[in-house]
């Protein structure tokens, strides 16, 4: 065989090796990229599964149906809100330890519960009312302190006095432990609570219906105004300057720092229009501001994708430009439009700034009921448990962060799936 | 003896800029009724511009501007009183390459005269698509098929369908830019007898690249050159003894 030294094999030698080289570039690239994700959702899973499980404590406890049924055997919120739940969750605890006697030390025992137990019990017994009259036991939520004890969370190496559980408090979790009084089972509240000032109770149903409210919002708001606005644009604009400037004030707005949105929102909306602050509502209509641009670009691009021919089919039979782009380009287009909606609207899920300036980084402890009702969001839940003190509230923030990421996973799949499912070939 | 002619187009003086160029210069033509004229001319001669300017679909290309009159039965077609979109269903056009929508058979031929309230009812409707269908010469290579895409069929027939789709609506003029120039000389065939079975009813002004077709199917030919009508006559005369130079140029294949 020949050397390769003539200047024609020199030259091929050196493309060659110049393409392997940038294949190689590539590879690397996508490798670091996908350590890094790697590593970024290893270390929020890994801090985050524990918020899967929630520790809960056995008691038994009887309650007399005459406290809380009113005469005509129907649960009586009146009477439910009187009786003293906290006190037969107080005695109910306190009985498994006899010979605690102090004030002091009862008033530490009794902080390992949740604050919350017994609203818990009371809700039980809302909804089984039969067990009333009975003895029954019951698991109610420990404290936040006493559940990151048992995932072995907390740090007892610490100086007892710069701990939140004193060494009596752990010896006692301990003695509960090894009786089998308590547990760790799957944590419902995480996903049925709204949000809460005690860990062990918060939830993030309140963020994601809140999220869920604004998205739709968003979705009404932005998705015809985005989509006419852009078949205006590619079919009825005369070029000229007014439609150059048009079109990069468009390509601005997209680009614009999303916390002017929510400025613009909090004049606009709510100083000039006078809605409701921290509402749904709101957000939706400023997170729909940031989204227009992004639909109307995915929107154009794919009515420009779509063959002329098609249009000028639909011209040529007599169609006039409103029935040519609303009867052949626009469902031909609706798999691009589609996809860049979605997108757009995945985007605005994860947005914060703009709720920030709207009011919906607001403590809420109720599930979201209507548009105008005070909600918060997903991302701004994260945001503001990121921020708590308790140790409780870093997990729950990474099991949300997690969630929120599986959300937008779906969001982003469910366009890639649309898009193949709905593009025509031709 | 002197023949009364009547035309369906009167053509008087018109230009065409594309911006500051200038692509039609000052060209006057009558197109005979119920005949089949044939614009023909090398590429970039300005043929299709003009047929384009004969049912306005230069209007939705930016830039485009068109001087002169073009007469309907009369009346100037760039008037305001005319609305574009009612010049189009009476001047109906079938494009270089077959446009079949990306829907059914049925749909496609309805489309038109569903736009245009032609059938109220889907009996209505079902009979003028049958009966434009047959005009066409498709109906018995897809009667079975009218619910399937008109994409998946064969070019030949994806573009006898966009005939029939153009007279579905009744059209008085029918415009053919280059209809066989993506077919293979079978299809081409069949699309020529198609169209002269259909200049019994129809006005046809086709373009095409090909002079053989130009002598089989039309009575009248004009030939363009550069924006200019060179010379317009009965098909016969031009391919035989055209007057011009140029045109003899051409139609013996010295350029173009």
């Amino acid at each position: 065989m020949k050397k390769n030294n003539t200047p024609q094999d020199k030259r091929l030698l050196k493309r060659k090796r110049a393409e392997s080289r940038l294949k190689a570039y590539g590879i690397v690239s996508i490798c670091l990229a996908l350590i890094m994700l790697i590593t970024l959702m290893t270390s929020i899973g890994l801090n985050g599964y524990s918020a899967l499980q929630q520790a809960y404590v056995k008691l038994d406890v009887k309650v007399e149906s005459l406290n809380v049924l009113d005469e005509d055997g129907f649960f009586s919120k009146k009477k439910a809100l009187l009786f003293n739940w906290d006190g037969v969750v107080r005695n109910s605890f306190l009985s498994n330890f006899p010979d605690v006697t102090k004030r002091s030390e009862k008033r530490a025992l009794r902080s390992l519960i949740s604050t919350n137990a017994g609203y818990d019990l009371r809700q039980y017994f809302k909804r089984n009312p039969s067990d009333l009259n009975k003895d029954i036991t019951v698991w109610l939520t420990v404290s936040d302190d006493f559940d990151q004890y048992l995932k072995g969370r907390f740090n007892t190496s610490v100086p007892e006095k710069d701990r939140r559980l004193s060494n009596q408090q752990i010896e006692w979790i301990k003695f509960l432990s090894t009786n089998g009084k308590v547990d760790l089972k799957f944590n419902k509240g995480f996903f049925t609570n709204a949000d809460s000032r005690e860990p062990e109770s918060a939830g993030i149903l309140g963020a994601v219906v809140g999220s869920t409210l604004t998205l739709i919002v968003t979705m009404i708001f932005a998705l015809p105004l985005a989509v006419m606005a852009a078949v205006y644009l590619e079919y009825f604009a005369k070029p000229g300057r007014l439609t150059d400037f048009l079109e990069v004030n468009i390509n601005n707005l997209a680009a614009i720092p999303s916390i002017v949105f929510g400025l613009l929102g909090l004049s606009v909306f709510l100083s000039l229009f006078g809605l409701p602050r921290s509402a749904p509502l709101v957000g939706g209509l400023c997170l729909g501001l940031m989204t227009i641009p992004t639909i109307i670009i995915a929107s154009r691009a794919s009515i420009r994708a779509v063959p002329p021919s098609i249009k000028d089919a639909a011209l040529g039979l007599g169609a006039s430009k409103m029935q040519a782009a609303i009867h052949h380009v626009l469902p031909l287009a609706a798999p691009g439009i589609l996809t860049g909606t979605i997108i757009g609207m995945a985007q605005a899920l994860g947005e914060t700034a703009p709720l920030l300036m709207i009011g919906m980084v607001a403590f809420i402890i109720e599930t979201p009921d209507s548009f105008t009702s005070a909600a918060t969001a997903m991302p701004v839940q994260i945001f503001m448990w990121s921020d708590s003190a308790e140790r409780a509230f870093y997990e729950r923030s990474s099991l949300a962060i997690l969630f929120l990421v599986g959300f937008l996973i779906t969001m982003n799949s469910l366009a890639v799936i649309l898009r193949r499912k709905f593009e025509k070939k031709w | 003896m002197v023949k009364k002619l009547n035309y369906k187009f009167e053509i008087k003086g018109v230009n065409v800029f594309y911006g500051s160029k200038q692509a039609i210069n000052d060209i006057s033509l009558n197109i005979e009724e119920n005949k089949i004229t044939a614009l023909i001319g090398p590429s970039g001669c300005g043929k299709s511009t003009f047929l384009r300017c004969m049912n306005r679909m230069n209007d939705v290309i930016t830039n485009c501007r068109v001087k002169g009159k073009i007469l309907l039965d009369k009346q100037d077609i760039y008037s305001d009183k005319i609305d574009p979109v009612q010049l189009r269903a009476k001047v109906g056009m079938v494009f270089q390459k077959p446009n079949p929508f990306p829907k059914s058979i049925f749909e496609n031929i309805a489309y038109g005269p569903r736009i245009h309230g032609l059938g109220s009812t889907k009996a209505e409707l079902s009979e003028i698509v049958l009966d434009s269908l047959e005009r066409a010469g498709l109906i018995n290579e897809v009667k079975d098929r009218l619910d399937d895409v008109a994409t998946g069929l064969s070019g030949g027939q994806q573009q006898r369908i966009c005939i029939a789709r153009a007279i579905a609506v009744n059209p008085e003029v029918i415009l053919m830019d280059e209809p066989c120039s993506a077919l293979d000389p079978i299809a081409t065939a069949r699309i020529e007898e198609l169209m002269n079975s259909l200049a019994t009813t129809y006005t046809i002004v086709i373009v095409t690249h090909s002079m053989q077709q130009a002598a089989r199917v039309s009575q009248n030919t004009a030939f363009f050159h550069m924006g200019d009508l060179v010379e317009t006559g009965e098909t016969g005369k031009i391919f035989t003894q055209p007057d011009e130079q140029r045109t003899q140029d051409y139609i013996t294949g010295r350029f173009g």
